[in-house]
């Protein structure tokens, strides 16, 4: 029972053993929020992480895309409503509003990340961040 | 305008009417139809398609919408973790109403299809003036 006996490092495993259990296999630990909307897919080319999510029948101007170290949040609305005085036929195109945060497992290079929406797909390229690369240090 | 938070739902396999001849997995698009008193409006939502890669045909009142979608935008990465699946859609639907044929019209925008098929002349309603 030695766990218990330092408060703080009983609490900071009970996190991490919360935080594994609710994440996913493929980035190890590192998406949040899965199961959220939108769905994502998630791609290496190179060093840098590629995000793509379908986003069809989203404006760009409401379209939110932010990025804070290695978090990535999307965020965006859309409305789906049939005009008014027109009988419906059928409704299956969802309506409403998505917020979600991706955590990547590098600190990202803010100014090199680039987002594209493009045919209802989004496109986030998301570059590893220059000091936050392995170096090689040369051995004398 | 809602902010009914959006579910996340499995994208369905789209049912052919035909065998496929195409390697990879057709889906079935979302679509919502509202009819006015003119036109069935059709709405469907098509990520990734462009108008190239679009097709939409109407034989015998079946009305058939195939999306490709390119799959060169893929080449070159590797998959890391994934949440859905990317494929072709496919959608054939049954019209009840005459359509005029020479008025479709089709847009599609931000991955998102619009085809608004007028009703014939017969098939609208017509106003009957009580005197």
């Amino acid at each position: 029972m030695t766990s218990f006996l330092d408060p703080f490092a009983a609490l900071q495993r009970l996190q991490q053993a919360v935080e594994e259990s609710m994440s996913s296999r493929g980035l190890g630990g590192s998406t949040a929020g899965r199961g959220a909307h939108p769905p994502v897919n998630v791609f290496q080319r190179g060093g840098d992480i590629l995000l793509v999510a379908e986003l069809p029948g989203i404006d760009k101007q409401t379209l939110d895309v932010q990025i804070h170290r290695n978090h990535v949040r999307i965020a965006g609305s859309r409305s789906t409503a049939a005009p008014e005085g027109t009988s419906v036929h059928r409704r299956e195109r969802q309506s409403g509003a998505f917020d979600r945060t991706l955590t990547v497992p590098f600190a990202i290079d803010l100014d090199a990340a680039r987002a594209e929406h493009k045919d209802g797909i989004l496109w986030l390229t998301l570059p590893r961040a220059e000091a936050d690369k392995p170096r090689t240090i040369e051995v004398f | 305008m809602t902010d009914e938070p959006m579910k996340v739902h499995e994208k369905r396999e789209s049912s052919p009417g035909r065998e496929q001849t195409t390697p990879g997995k057709t889906y079935s698009p979302d679509t919502d139809i509202y009819e006015t008193e003119e036109a069935l409006v059709v709405v469907m939502d098509l990520p990734g398609v462009d108008r190239g890669r679009l097709s939409v045909s109407l034989e015998r009142d079946q009305l058939r919408v195939e999306g490709g979608i390119d799959f060169s935008a893929y080449e070159g990465l590797s998959p890391v973790y994934t949440e859905y699946n990317v494929g072709h859609f496919s959608r054939t639907f049954a019209l009840s109403s005459k359509i005029d044929r020479d008025g479709i019209t089709a847009r599609i925008a931000g991955g998102v299809l619009t085809l608004t098929l007028p009703k014939s002349p017969e098939q609208q309603p017509r106003r009957i003036r009580v005197t």
